[in-house]
């Protein structure tokens, strides 16, 4: 695949075959001498073919090889003549990140750290198949479908602030869980209140370095500062709604007679009865990872106010802001000029909106939407916020993460004979967790490196770089 | 159980050989489960029946593997043995001899939480049956 570059952190694939679109890749020069990466590609133009895309097929710099879709990919189809992919949100619906701002600094954390990585393992259920303590009746779990965080808020688990400051206040319009089968519903009776296996994590970081002081402020960051990081989705539900809807997808493109080059690239028009459902049953997936995600936040509340002995007001828990980062939304964005609704699909790529839209609430329209991006667990993660620049180029979107390196195995492998629980203390990071083979496979070396990540998306100006957080404690799945 | 595994970025590949569909198919569902848990430590408990339809070969091994992930994942059951009493390029009849999972007698190192079309094959070599399935874990 010839690529031409456009500057340095610009590259367009050009228009070829059944292209309707270019594609852009936000990558340094470096990146894409991984040999790894024509995989990610390759996928980029398959998705550049698809009915209905708008202006190009983008892919964040975190760009892997995904089922179908690259991850950290980002494409939007019009509204009325473009289509919706079950594999361009992927499996895990609105899986996302959380960070909450504490008003506790590092000195005061430190000597009681080990008690509160222990207890927060003891009381967020984590791990493969978790389930909560939370059995819901099939009637109660369809209004948390239905309403999302406000769900979760209104049984005690957080508060109101908790809502204004998340994505799409943690309800995403038009979901019906009518549309839901009842192999997601029974899934998702038994695991609100879990944090899950694999990739997911919780992190109690510290605040490492502001790179912008007065937006710093806005988000309530500072120094020294503790934070807490919740990386997880929809659980079992998210996954089975995806399932559902590739094999109807499936089998409806072949009853119409569509030759897909990836049957993982299944989808129906956003107009037709089998997209409007998607959606539907989407939006009940994401409104579901937002309650878990409330919940969980919730727990780790009562256990720092526990371990450290203090009311919430001492402890200042807030929310900064929670994103999603596998998800397809009705948004408005300008395209060559003109005012167009279309359909974006993010998977592994961050919601990035600028200062002064209305999608932000009051606190946050002034700067621009914060931007949560996680790192491996050794390493750092950042706060970043949304920029105009966005706006114009990726539909408002930027990068999600590090992105895999290594495969699964290949960690296995790389960890031999060596310890990564030791390797991460010796760096100061007290880490727990459940899966047998998750901390080898999730380790540090397995994953690209942040920072170059983040100044790729800071450097193109789709989101600029707000605090770099260090991890000081990890629970794994 | 004649498979292998194949190496992916994210994810577990797995390459599945039999003599014929029959063979191919009750292989694979018993490698999904060799993965996931100690598959030594799986009982014969109970039975049940499973019907499965597809467009093709790819599209059923697809739908298969869907329904034997979901006695996992729904139903809390690990699976023993898969026998298949029909099949045909677009549908099969098989017996799931199951053991309900027990924490105290399992244990799963690997979750696999899809099973998806990315790169699917299912096809009839020289030698006997082939399958290449790509599994979300």
């Amino acid at each position: 695949m010839k690529l031409r570059q456009i500057d340095q952190f610009h590259w367009e694939v050009p228009i070829s075959g059944k292209m309707r679109v270019p594609g852009i890749i936000y990558a340094t020069a470096t990146m894409l001498e991984d040999s790894q990466l024509s995989e990610p590609i390759k996928q980029v133009v398959n998705v550049a073919t698809l009915p209905g895309i708008v202006k190009a097929s983008l892919a964040m710099p975190d760009m892997h090889w995904g089922y179908g879709f690259p991850i950290g990919g980002v494409a939007a189809f019009d509204w009325d003549t473009g289509i919706i992919s079950p594999g361009g949100v992927g499996y895990d619906i609105n899986c996302g990140v959380r960070l909450a701002a504490t008003a506790l600094v590092e000195a005061q954390v430190q000597p009681l750290l080990a008690s509160l990585v222990n207890a927060l393992y003891q009381n967020i259920p984590s791990g493969v198949g978790s389930k909560g303590p939370l059995k819901l009746s099939i009637k109660e779990e369809k209004r948390v479908l239905k309403e999302g965080s406000r769900w979760a808020v209104r049984q005690g688990f957080g508060e109101e602030e908790d809502i204004s400051h998340t994505e799409d206040n943690g309800c995403l319009p038009g979901a019906d869980p009518e549309l839901v089968s009842s192999r997601a519903l029974e899934r998702g009776r038994k695991q609100l209140g879990t944090l899950g296996s694999g990739n997911h994590f919780l992190e109690v970081g510290v605040v490492d370095k502001i790179f912008d002081p007065p937006v710093a402020e806005v988000f309530g960051l500072f120094e020294g500062q503790i934070t807490v990081m919740l990386h997880c989705g929809s659980r079992g539900f998210g996954y089975q709604v995806c399932d559902d809807f590739l094999a109807s997808m499936t089998k409806h493109a072949h009853k119409i007679g569509i030759e897909l080059p990836d049957r993982q690239l299944a989808c129906a028009s956003i107009q037709s009865n089998l997209g409007q459902r998607y959606r539907g049953a989407m939006a009940c997936a994401a409104n579901y990872a937002w309650a878990n995600r409330q919940i969980l936040l919730h727990r780790v509340r009562d256990v720092f106010q526990h371990v450290f002995g203090m009311g919430p007001r001492d402890l200042g828990m807030r929310l900064v802001y929670d994103v999603c980062h596998n998800i397809a939304k009705k948004e408005e964005h300008v395209v060559d000029g003109k005012k167009q609704i279309v359909c974006v699909h993010r998977k592994g790529a961050t919601r990035s909106f600028a200062p002064g839209h209305p999608a932000l609430d009051d606190t946050y329209r002034r700067v621009g939407q914060p931007v949560i991006i996680p790192g491996d667990m050794g390493t750092a993660s950042y706060v970043l916020v949304g920029t105009d620049v966005a706006m114009q180029e990726t539909f408002g979107s930027t990068c999600h993460g590090a992105g895999r390196v290594l495969s699964r195995k290949a960690a296995k492998k790389a960890s031999k004979g060596r310890s990564i629980q030791r390797e991460l203390e010796d760096k100061g990071i007290l880490v727990r967790w459940t899966g047998r083979g998750t901390l080898a496979e999730e380790m540090p070396d397995a994953y690209k490196n942040i920072t170059e990540v983040v100044n790729v998306v800071h450097g193109a100006g789709i989101s600029r770089k707000v605090a770099k957080l260090r991890p000081i404690g990890v629970i794994k799945g | 159980m004649k498979y292998t595994l194949i190496d992916h970025t994210a994810d577990i590949g797995l390459n599945v050989f039999g003599k014929d569909p029959t063979e191919l198919f009750s292989t694979a569902a018993r490698a999904l489960f060799d993965i996931m848990i100690d598959a030594s430590r799986v009982r014969a408990t109970q039975s049940l029946i499973l019907r499965v339809e597809g467009l093709d070969w790819s599209d059923l091994m697809v739908n298969w593997l869907r329904e034997i992930l979901y006695l996992w994942s729904g139903s809390d059951l690990l699976v023993h043995a898969a026998n298949i009493r029909e099949i045909g390029p677009q549908g099969l009849v098989a017996d799931i001899i199951v053991d309900p999972f027990d924490p105290f007698r399992h244990s799963v190192t690997t979750e696999i939480k899809a099973v998806t079309y990315h790169q699917i094959e299912v096809k009839q070599q020289l030698a006997g049956w082939e399958a290449k399935i790509i599994l979300d874990v």
